[in-house]
């Protein structure tokens, strides 16, 4: 079996899991939806919220990312999974990869989820002139910014996992290395929606950022992975 | 007590044969260059405090950024060589524990040059700007490369084998290093309150006063000897503390050993009657 098909069946079985545990629809979306209010009573003004909103959204994406993360590992290193799957002769590429597509398919839910909190909570609304360039722009950003999220998140995450402290070691690595990630998709996104006058076509170049960060993150970490693991 | 010679320590970490015992990490190489980084920082106040002269704008204040300019060039160096030697772990086929020890004591010594820059370009901010931080593009990445190496350090106390750490830092180490560039150039990707490089740029140009470049050259030097100081003082530490860690496992277990067949009394005829007598009572 090539390494995309035992990606795949990978990527299944962890969506598989996340169906039947329902801790992604119970427990995160929950969480990055109450980290959404709480940036509304935190800042508690309404032309500050309309300005900072995209930034919000990809912050409360951020913590929520972090918290998957824990999970999807957590079900790996405590049954001995991840190491029954390498002494099987599974690629860790393949692992790195279906790992990541699993995570991907969630931060997409939780990020489609916070863009529509963002529209009822902050008065968040794609320009009406240009609306099919902001949606295209907007779906471009959330594909390549998840991308890098997801791939970033499943090589920390493999880093960590079955460690004393790993709970806290995560976000110290991930939030530093995920930043690009924050700063551009923010800015496309600020864009997209026209915050303080930002035009569609401003937003291109950060999408450009984010894709390169996608590719070297996806890269990277197929190759890392590995070594990562087979201690 | 374990006493290890810090000169074999920082080659091999396995057992060592008797060896005429040294408690020191220095040797004849580093007390020479640890002289010369006092020389050069006595040298470095002599011209940073008084010869060169205050800046038209800047006025005292510019003689900060003889500490923060070159503590910032050596800790990118420091992270460079944490890059090199971790990629000459990974791939160099005697896996030698040598270079993880340089990449790891590297990242140290950067770790610490990179909190100099920041404590320092603080108090420069809050004479020449008004506040001791601003979020900008040079500092916010700069913050953002001081916590991820502090990740790189924590990695490295996870646990587990020298070559399970060696593995695992050396990844991270390699992937962090790609930040160093986007530190240096984001003075000129986003519109930056911090002023753009003056001597490292592109241009070749260094629009600067002699004296000012020279004592900022000076600084460069004394930070570069203090550098391989401490990166000798610290590879040889921790080769030390890594072979403290293997024999000290063995030391403890002939220790026990020794001291269990001390305090266990051979099998008399006496004992076997107490015995006797107390089961039958």
């Amino acid at each position: 079996m090539n390494t995309v098909a035992v990606a795949r069946l990978i990527a299944a079985k962890d969506l598989r899991v996340e169906r039947r545990s329902k801790i992604v629809t119970n427990q995160v979306l929950p969480f990055a939806g109450i980290t959404m209010v709480s940036f509304a009573f935190a800042l508690d003004k309404q032309n500050v919220l309309d300005t900072v909103a995209p930034g919000l959204v990809w912050l409360a994406t951020m913590f929520s990312l972090l918290i998957i993360v824990q999970r999807t590992f957590a079900i790996e290193t405590d049954d001995g999974a991840l190491d029954a799957m390498r002494v099987a002769g599974v690629d860790p590429r393949a692992i790195f990869m279906g790992k990541a597509m699993a995570l991907g398919v969630q931060l997409l839910v939780l990020e489609a989820m916070l863009f529509g909190a963002a529209v009822i909570f902050y008065g968040e609304s794609i320009p009406s002139e240009h609306a099919v360039a902001s949606v295209v722009l907007l779906v471009t950003t959330m594909l390549s910014a998840t991308c890098g999220l997801a791939a970033v998140g499943t090589l920390y995450g493999g880093l960590a996992a079955g460690f004393k402290g790993s709970e806290t070691l995560l976000p110290l690595l991930t939030l530093p290395a995920v930043a690009p990630v924050l700063i551009g998709a923010t800015k496309a996104v600020e864009s997209a929606v026209g915050t303080s006058g930002a035009v569609v076509s401003e937003g291109w170049q950060w999408v450009g950022l984010l894709t390169v960060f996608a590719v070297a993150a996806v890269v990277g970490g197929a190759l890392a992975f590995g070594p990562l693991i087979d201690d | 007590m374990t006493t290890i010679d810090p000169a074999r320590a920082e080659h091999e970490t396995e057992r060592q044969p008797a060896s005429p015992p040294r408690r020191s990490t220095a040797t004849r190489g580093t007390r020479i260059i640890g002289i010369g980084a006092i020389v050069a920082l006595g040298w470095l106040i002599a011209f940073g405090l008084g010869f060169s002269p205050a800046d038209r704008d800047q006025l005292e204040s510019v003689r900060i950024l003889y500490v923060h300019v070159p503590t910032i060039w050596l800790a990118y160096l420091a992270f460079i060589v944490t890059a090199v030697s971790s990629a000459m772990y990974l791939f160099s086929k005697k896996k030698s524990l040598g270079w993880d020890r340089a990449a790891g004591a590297s990242a140290e010594i950067g770790v610490t040059f990179v909190a100099v820059t920041l404590a320092v370009g603080a108090m420069w901010g809050r004479l020449t700007w008004g506040v001791f931080w601003q979020w900008d593009a040079r500092l916010t990445t700069t913050a953002l490369l001081f916590v991820t190496y502090i990740g790189y350090l924590a990695v490295r106390r996870l646990g587990g084998s020298h070559e399970q750490r060696a593995k695992r830092s050396a990844v991270l180490g390699m992937i962090a290093v790609v930040e160093i560039p986007l530190v240096h150039f984001s003075v000129k990707m986003w519109r930056s309150l911090h002023q753009e490089a003056t001597v490292a740029n592109l241009d070749g140009d260094t629009k600067m006063d002699g004296l000012m470049l020279f004592s900022l050259f000076v600084g460069v030097i004394a930070f570069t000897l203090l550098y391989v100081w401490l990166m000798l003082h610290r590879t040889r530490a921790m080769a030390m503390e890594d072979l403290l860690e293997e024999r000290g496992l063995d030391d403890a277990l002939v220790a026990r050993r020794a001291e269990a067949a001390a305090t266990t009394p051979p099998p008399t005829s006496t004992t076997t009657s107490t015995t006797t007598t107390g089961s039958d009572s």
